[in-house]
């Protein structure tokens, strides 16, 4: 495991800006006082007249970014999920959203990995808040390459894009000459018989690991990488659930509203299939490091892998 | 267009806002009659616009933080001849364009989405920023409720715009007095609002603004300000030339029903004959 090579999607997120500052004039970065954090001041240094530093003012950055985009220019918010989500929500409603300026939210340091800060900045409710919003597109990358490619079609997108990136280290798992990111388009990456694992961000590196156990126990796995949550891959998610009739969702976000619910919301009208549901049950999080937090919260390999054998097993 | 033509738009601008807000039967005239001459100014002498070609991208933006005057705003675009007149007769309905707040994807000349008070502000900002990072030469204009300097994302916009020196923007505050549960003073003051803008490090210009004069001198010199952006903080008066909605916080978002109508018009025709004898 110490081998394999980990970036934070963070990091992937800044230096993607960087490469898209050299190709596009209008792209402007913005940030709240966090551009250490966010690592667009990685494109600051690049691009000073471009990063612009609203200080900590998130719902003023986001207005801000639909000006800027009612302008021609294509604006990258950035801040903390927790407050781009979720302090800033209604202006992302009413004045991004609403309208459908082509405005990108570039989220940072979102679940439980954020780490020491504790629960105050640990979102869980992100992927929730965004997705009931008329037409935002909600992507959540789940390494280095993926995040890249995710800021890059961001980009060439016509509309409100919120993007989900975390401050842990994870490990580049599409580091392959095929890979390919087409937006609301979900990625098999294991095929299995017996079940399928449905996974995003931080928890798909951790759920390939699980169904590589599983299968060493003769129990066949199907994994799927769902990168963009809005709009969902609904026809893969419909002839997986058909071809293994067992569902599970993987995510580090609550239980409630996230992927797990738009799972559940697609194949109950279109193929009615259990689900089971696995996240940050309906509780905050707390201080400690982002490691042993994902464990105590069952969210790493060896937790996932638990309460995946505890649901076969009932 | 000279200061009587003004009045008599301004005029004519009012008629259309009360018979909007009637025909709906629901709405906010007070708010939009004390704005009346605001926006007949930007729109008709001062603002760099054309109806036939409102997309145009070297214009001047307007955008308006307190979206809930939208009738205002409507009357004085279809007066401009962004659309039809008698389209505003249809303000509210199901299926109109012409939405209870100003909707930017619909509505001809309508340059952003408002209605949530504060947030307006924010994206007149991002505009006058986007002039300022591409060296472009539009300006932009946005107008605020008194009320509405109650929400703190004014200040964080507002502290933004001092800060980066948005001289192409100018904040107007239409300070009629009055919000919905009552006498702005009352309910959490505001005041001063001058001060408050100069602490911020805009321009700040007091007028009244019913009087054509300062509100033209007003803009003059905010068009002049280099280096600061402008707060124009025009004292006005809520429902102003519809005597029985003048000053009466009643009126801030409630239609007039058929009889108070036709005394609403009977006051504004009034207004209008007067300004003939000129």
């Amino acid at each position: 495991m110490s081998e394999v090579k980990k970036i934070a999607t963070r990091e992937s997120y800044g230096n993607a800006l960087v490469e898209l500052g050299a190709k596009m004039d209008n792209l402007i970065v913005l940030d709240a006082d966090l551009a250490a954090a966010t690592k667009t001041g990685t494109f600051q240094k690049a691009y000073p007249d471009r990063h612009v530093d609203c200080g900590i003012a998130e719902c003023n950055m986001i207005g801000i970014a639909a000006g800027l985009a009612a302008t021609g220019k294509v604006p990258f918010a950035s801040s903390f999920a927790m407050f781009a989500a979720g302090r800033a929500f209604e202006q992302v409603r009413n004045t991004v959203g609403y309208p459908h300026l082509n405005v990108k939210i570039g989220a940072t340091h979102a679940g439980i990995s954020v780490g020491e800060d504790g629960a105050t900045h640990q979102c869980n409710e992100d992927i929730a808040l965004m997705r009931t919003i008329p037409g935002m597109v909600v992507l959540n990358p789940s390494d280095d390459i993926e995040a890249k490619a995710a800021v890059f079609a961001a980009a060439q997108y016509e509309g409100p894009v919120y993007l989900r990136f975390g401050r842990l280290a994870a490990p580049v798992i599409n580091d392959h000459p095929d890979y390919k990111f087409e937006m609301g388009k979900g990625i098999v990456l294991k095929e299995g018989k017996d079940l399928t694992i449905i996974a995003t961000g931080l928890m798909v590196a951790e759920s390939l690991e699980v169904a590589k156990k599983l299968e060493e126990e003769g129990i066949s796995a199907k994994v799927i990488n769902i990168h963009t949550i809005k709009p969902l891959d609904e026809e893969l998610i419909i002839a997986a659930a058909k071809e293994t009739g067992k569902v599970i969702t993987v995510e580090e976000h609550s239980i409630i509203g996230g992927l797990g619910s738009a799972v559940c919301d697609c194949l109950s009208a279109h193929h009615p299939t259990p689900v089971f549901k696995i996240g940050v049950n309906d509780t905050y999080g707390e201080s400690g490091p982002a490691v042993a937090l994902l464990h105590k919260y069952g969210l790493d390999a060896q937790g996932i892998y638990a309460k995946v054998k505890d649901y076969l097993n009932q | 267009m000279n200061k009587l033509e003004l009045q008599k738009t301004a005029n004519e601008i009012r008629k259309s806002i009360v018979s909007s807000v009637h025909a709906a039967k629901a709405g906010h005239p007070g708010g939009s009659l004390s704005a009346a001459d605001i926006y007949t100014y930007l729109y008709f002498a001062e603002m760099n616009v054309d109806p036939k070609d409102p997309k145009k991208e070297d214009r001047d933006r307007f955008v308006l933080s307190k979206g809930h005057t939208a009738p205002g705003l409507y009357a004085t675009l279809a007066e401009k001849g962004y659309f039809p007149k008698e389209d505003l007769l249809t303000l509210r309905h199901l299926g109109s364009y012409l939405q209870g707040h100003p909707d930017m994807k619909h509505i001809p000349g309508v340059d952003m989405s408002s209605g949530s008070l504060g947030q307006g502000v924010s994206a007149a900002v991002g505009m006058a920023l986007s002039a300022q990072l591409s060296k472009d030469d539009y300006r932009v204009y946005t107008l605020l409720g008194d009320g509405e300097l109650q929400e703190g994302q004014v200040w964080e916009a507002v502290m933004f715009a001092g800060h980066r020196r948005l001289d192409n923007l100018v904040v107007i505050v239409d300070n009629n007095n009055l919000q919905i549960d009552g006498d702005i003073s009352e309910i959490c003051s505001p005041y001063p609002i001058d001060k408050k803008f100069e602490a911020f490090n805009f321009h700040v210009i007091n007028i009244d603004a019913h009087d054509f004069d300062q509100i033209k001198a007003a803009l003059d010199e905010a068009r002049a300000t280099k280096g600061m952006p402008t707060a124009i903080i025009a004292k006005s008066i809520k429902g102003k030339d519809v005597s029985f909605m003048e000053n009466n916080a009643a009126w801030h978002g409630a239609a007039p029903n058929d009889e108070q109508y036709k005394q609403a018009m009977e006051d504004l025709e009034k207004v209008g004959e007067a300004l003939c004898q000129k």
